[in-house]
């Protein structure tokens, strides 16, 4: 695994849930990668739907945007329109694939991106919903991406930002969502599901190399286990060289440095 | 907290209101005294797209109080107005000065203190509210925000529908004060074009009493009438025209300009040197020292400016 960063992991992992002539609605950073390496790969005529009103965004490698709201999000656009009609394509049931991360998440699925401790005296205010809420009640299936670590993976989240499966069984349908279902849960050591009647998350595929109890120190509630747990494979040379391109442009190689999304100041040239 | 909502009010408003089709331009400073202590104003873009800059600073400078702000997804703006203590609410979806930069210490601090209170809805709730708004009618229904915290801290109600039975969500529609937007053109009377996405700028607009535009370029009628299908907003739904070349910057205006994320990477530094302080800091030094946003678009320097325009030229399509 150390020939791979996390977020290297989680994405391949991710794109691989990605089925070709499919509608994702994608934020940017590892979503925006994942939909980007589907659409190289397995799902050519994947459409990726961003929040900023772009629908059919292209990606110019190297030069991937840091928001969804902006030139970069833009690049190769089939449509331009507004904020709200993306959401409202969501609502009519366009998107088939919606990807959300999470500060906090339990295990229903509800994730919290609004605050750590309570909303009156927040101990950390966070920067809230964006479309997440919007994401997670109104796309088809949704993916939670994440990195596993206890202090994410809590038996209640302080402030259900985005509703999963609110306290399992029907409560989700009973509230009034009634469409959408939280697909999987994608992290740096597994892949999760949702038991069918508990609703409760489910351990189904390891990472290469993880352990189910290692999965279970990381977890900070009661996880369930499939009977079943295969090994994912690892991120292949292809799927890796893709995702780096795409991240750093074409001139990087596989055995380049990697370079942080977040920190490119390169223009396209 | 149960919203406010004044649809009555605001029609009647408008249908009172004497509608000239009248040469509306004037400087930002004038068209921002459009806007009281206590009013509830709109800024139109999102995050750092199409934010219109040129007015948010002049009214920065103005130094209003006790302002309610709302925005799609908000930026620094907001933590430039919490500094300044024009700002006691923010009602919008996301605030953050950009994922690059992490959590906006700014406005965590007057969050966090209690100075300021932030009213937290999901994205398409507030895209729905000003749609709400546009429209002339007191909610829309949505099948989002149902069941969540957000819906509980912000007294969402449901409605049931009268046909199926079904409930949902009942987003309450928001009629602001004065909505602020950006546009690429826009002719003396207020007719306003737009080139690429237009964020939630048309339904808060619409939804606003009074609308203030600034664009890059003030053209002629016929320029607009040369091509109407850009046309975002009609002249009797804008009340001030300013133009205001590069009038987003630092933010991005879509084909004109990216954004200049080094000029966000030198607010956090300084906000890593100064802490709280620095939004005060910025704004005495890029927006009161200088007399307007002309003489502060000088000071970044027309190189800087043309770096980003090619920047955006080769973004766009051919």
């Amino acid at each position: 695994m150390s020939d791979f960063t996390a977020e290297e992991v989680m994405a391949v992992t991710a794109s691989r849930l990605l089925a070709d002539h499919k509608v994702v609605f994608a934020g940017v950073g590892m979503p925006l990668l994942a939909s980007a390496v589907a659409r190289l790969r397995q799902a050519p005529n994947l459409t990726i739907v961003l929040e900023g009103g772009i629908i059919g965004a292209g990606l110019l490698p190297g030069h991937l945007p840091i928001s969804t709201n902006e030139m970069r999000a833009a690049y190769g656009a089939q449509m331009l329109t507004d904020i709200t009609d993306i959401f409202l394509f969501a609502q009519r049931g366009y998107f088939d694939y919606g990807f959300l991360g999470a500060a906090q998440v339990d295990q229903y699925g509800n994730i919290n991106t609004s605050v750590i401790g309570s909303v009156e005296h927040p101990k950390v205010r966070l920067p809230g919903s964006g479309g997440a809420n919007d994401i997670i009640s109104l796309c088809n299936q949704i993916f939670i991406v994440t990195q596993h670590e206890p202090r994410r993976f809590v038996q209640q989240v302080d402030f259900i930002t985005s509703p999963g499966y609110l306290t399992g069984r029907d409560s989700r349908e009973r509230a009034g969502l009634l469409f959408g279902k939280i697909g999987a849960v994608v992290t740096d050591l597994a892949l999760l599901d949702f038991d069918p009647d508990s609703r409760r998350m489910r351990l189904r595929a390891v990472q290469p190399g993880v352990t189910v109890d290692q999965v279970r120190r990381h977890t900070g509630f009661e996880l369930l286990v499939a009977d079943e747990i295969e090994e994912l494979a690892p991120p292949s040379p292809d799927e890796i060289e893709i995702y780096r391109t795409l991240r750093d442009g074409p001139a990087s190689s596989p055995g380049t440095a990697p370079v942080p999304i977040a920190e490119f100041s390169e223009r396209p040239a | 907290m149960g919203a406010r909502v004044s649809f009555r009010e605001v029609r009647a408003q408008r249908e009172a209101a004497e509608q000239r089709v009248s040469d509306k331009r004037m400087t930002a400073a004038e068209a921002v005294s459009l806007v009281c202590d206590g009013d509830h104003v709109a800024i139109g873009g999102t995050l750092y797209s199409r934010t219109p800059m040129a007015l948010v600073f002049a009214l920065l400078k103005q130094r209003r109080r006790h302002l309610t702000l709302s925005r799609p997804l908000s930026c620094y703006e907001v933590e430039l107005f919490l500094a300044t203590g024009a700002v006691d609410r923010i009602v919008t979806s996301w605030v953050g000065i950009g994922l690059r930069w992490g959590l906006a210490p700014i406005f965590r601090h007057y969050v966090e203190t209690g100075a300021a209170t932030y009213e937290e809805w999901s994205h398409l709730a507030m895209g729905l509210r000003y749609k709400a708004g546009a429209m002339g009618v007191p909610f829309l229904p949505t099948l989002s925000m149902l069941g969540s915290d957000i819906a509980r801290t912000v007294g969402l109600q449901t409605v049931t529908c009268p046909y199926t039975g079904e409930q949902l969500a009942a987003v309450p529609a928001l009629n602001p004060d004065v909505a602020l937007v950006h546009a690429h053109r826009a002719d003396m009377y207020g007719n306003a074009q737009v080139d690429g996405y237009h964020h939630m700028d048309v339904d808060m607009a619409r939804a606003a009493r009074k609308v203030i535009v600034s664009a890059e370029r003030i053209v002629s009628r016929d320029e607009i009438s040369a091509q109407p299908w850009a046309t975002m907003l009609p002249h009797f739904a804008v009340d001030a025209v300013v133009e205001a070349p590069y009038g987003a910057y630092p933010h991005e205006c879509y084909g004109a300009y990216e954004a200049d994320m080094d000029h966000f990477d030198s607010y956090v530094q300084s906000i890593r040197e100064h802490g709280v302080d620095a939004g005060l800091r910025y704004v005495g030094e890029q927006v009161d020292a200088n007399a307007d946003f002309e003489v502060f678009l000088e000071r970044v320097g027309p190189e800087r400016l043309a770096a980003r325009t090619a920047a955006a030229r080769r973004l766009m399509p051919r």
